[in-house]
């Protein structure tokens, strides 16, 4: 779960998240704000790694090697190398080998997360369209991903070599998928998660966990207190996990679904303008 | 609970905990403890097992059962995450591959705990000869996560604790 400032971070703990993301800005407000959008004050992020005790993940750059340097230095448990910031490199994404911190790396298609995987990420996530609270654009690149797999571990062995090639990705990397079925690291989902039915529909299309960043502490109210915001986040955040935890129970999606309050407004995808749309940094 | 065994994987323990205690199975999985359910720890799991817990957050319970004190996140965090080869003379036969990210280790030991490894590395002096494997009665737990080798031995181990062959 993103979270800005350390009572968020709790908050995330208390109703179950395994990993909070320490962000600045929401992608909600980086969208609303707009900018050139960068790695987090490293007093911000130990502020927050000092509030849990779960993991802290942190958000570089795509290509900004030395916010990832820094980031390492800090001692957080995962480096994301995030389309949300601003690229910082519009050629090359970073070479995640150098580092002994894990990365996770979104990805629009098996293509993207298989290069993302070369370049050592050691978790995938589906991209979404961050900050909007619509879901399609997530649904889209789950499903397309998902099928991508199907397919390759469908064709014969003679056609690998067209598929890695069409794919722009290592020929021993997509033997070794075909060959399994699966990525060789998890695949988790991201993007426009803004309801415990939207983390359990990721979930049900092939998600083994689910990145969920302004859906929390966006939601649609109208101007409430500090605590009112915080008691409805936190709902939220518990509705939320439940739903992943129990993502092929209705029964269960339905109860946790009730009275959570207004759920963030969101931008239809649609609607924004193509240079706008974060899913599409990054290649 | 109709179980031969359980299985507590790597994770969370706080969250693990935490989702425990929501989903009403912490009393469940303590009483079945008591009774004799074999289970085997790993990492989070090992916490989960572990009477006392420290560095943890005391609202957050662990279910108990082996009697160690083990401390979370021991070994650093994640960047301070390795591999190592262990000595397993319950296993015999080659070092054990073993994978420890973020792991716990064990302080302290009671009386009926056996232990089943410790770290040989030789490096900045602390973490080596930490105990990172116990055995008591038919609870089993590791520091590390043997899943992620392809070594099979510490699972078949934990399949004959449930038989009742060892």
């Amino acid at each position: 779960m993103d979270v800005v400032d350390a009572t968020q971070a709790k908050i995330a703990e208390d109703a179950g998240a395994v990993a909070v993301m320490a962000l600045e800005r929401v992608p909600a407000d980086i969208r609303a704000q707009g900018g050139v959008a960068r790695m987090s004050d490293p007093e911000m992020i130990e502020g927050i790694q000092e509030a849990v005790s779960i993991p802290v993940m942190a958000k570089a750059r795509i290509g900004h090697f030395v916010e990832a340097q820094i980031l390492q230095s800090l001692g957080v448990d995962y480096i994301d190398e995030s389309e949300v910031l601003t690229p910082a490199d519009t050629a090359n994404h970073i070479d995640k080998r150098e580092f002994t911190v894990p990365f996770v790396c979104g990805a629009t298609n098996l293509g993207e997360a298989l290069r993302r995987i070369t370049e050592g990420a050691a978790m995938i996530r589906s991209k979404g369209e961050a900050g909007t609270g619509d879901v399609s654009n997530a649904t889209t690149h789950m499903r397309k991903i998902r099928g991508e797999l199907a397919r390759l571990s469908s064709l014969p062995q003679d056609e690998l070599f067209v598929a890695a090639k069409d794919m722009q990705a290592p020929y021993d990397l997509v033997v070794e998928v075909a060959q399994a079925g699966k990525l060789p690291v998890v695949l988790f989902t991201a993007g426009g998660i803004a309801t415990p039915a939207d983390a359990a529909m990721m979930m049900q299309l092939g998600a083994q966990g689910v990145f969920v960043g302004s859906g929390i502490f966006k939601t649609g109210d109208d101007n409430p207190t500090e605590a009112v915001r915080n008691e409805r986040a936190a709902a939220r955040a518990k509705a939320i996990v439940e739903a992943t935890l129990h993502f092929d129970n209705p029964d269960v999606i339905a109860k946790v679904s009730r009275n959570l309050g207004p759920a963030m407004v969101g931008i239809n995808v649609d609607e924004i303008p193509e240079p706008h749309r974060l899913a599409q940094r990054g290649w | 609970m109709g179980l031969d065994g359980l299985l507590i994987p790597g994770g969370e323990s706080t969250t693990i905990s935490l989702l425990a205690s929501k989903q009403k199975l912490f009393e469940p999985i303590t009483t079945a403890i008591a009774q004799g359910l074999a289970v085997y720890g790993s990492c989070a799991g090992m916490i989960m097992l572990a009477d006392r817990v420290l560095d943890g957050r005391v609202d957050r319970p662990s279910f108990g059962g082996i009697d160690i004190d083990v401390r979370r996140n021991a070994f650093g965090r994640q960047v301070d995450s390795f591999e190592a080869k262990l000595e397993l003379p319950v296993l015999g036969g080659e070092p054990f591959p073993a994978v420890f990210i973020r792991a716990p280790w064990v302080e302290r030991i009671g009386g009926g705990v056996e232990i089943i490894a410790r770290l040989a590395r030789q490096n900045d002096g602390d973490p080596a000869g930490r105990i990172v494997a116990v055995r008591q009665g038919r609870l089993l737990a590791t520091s590390f996560h043997p899943e992620l080798t392809g070594d099979r031995r510490i699972h078949e181990y934990f399949l004959r604790i449930v038989r009742g062959e060892v």
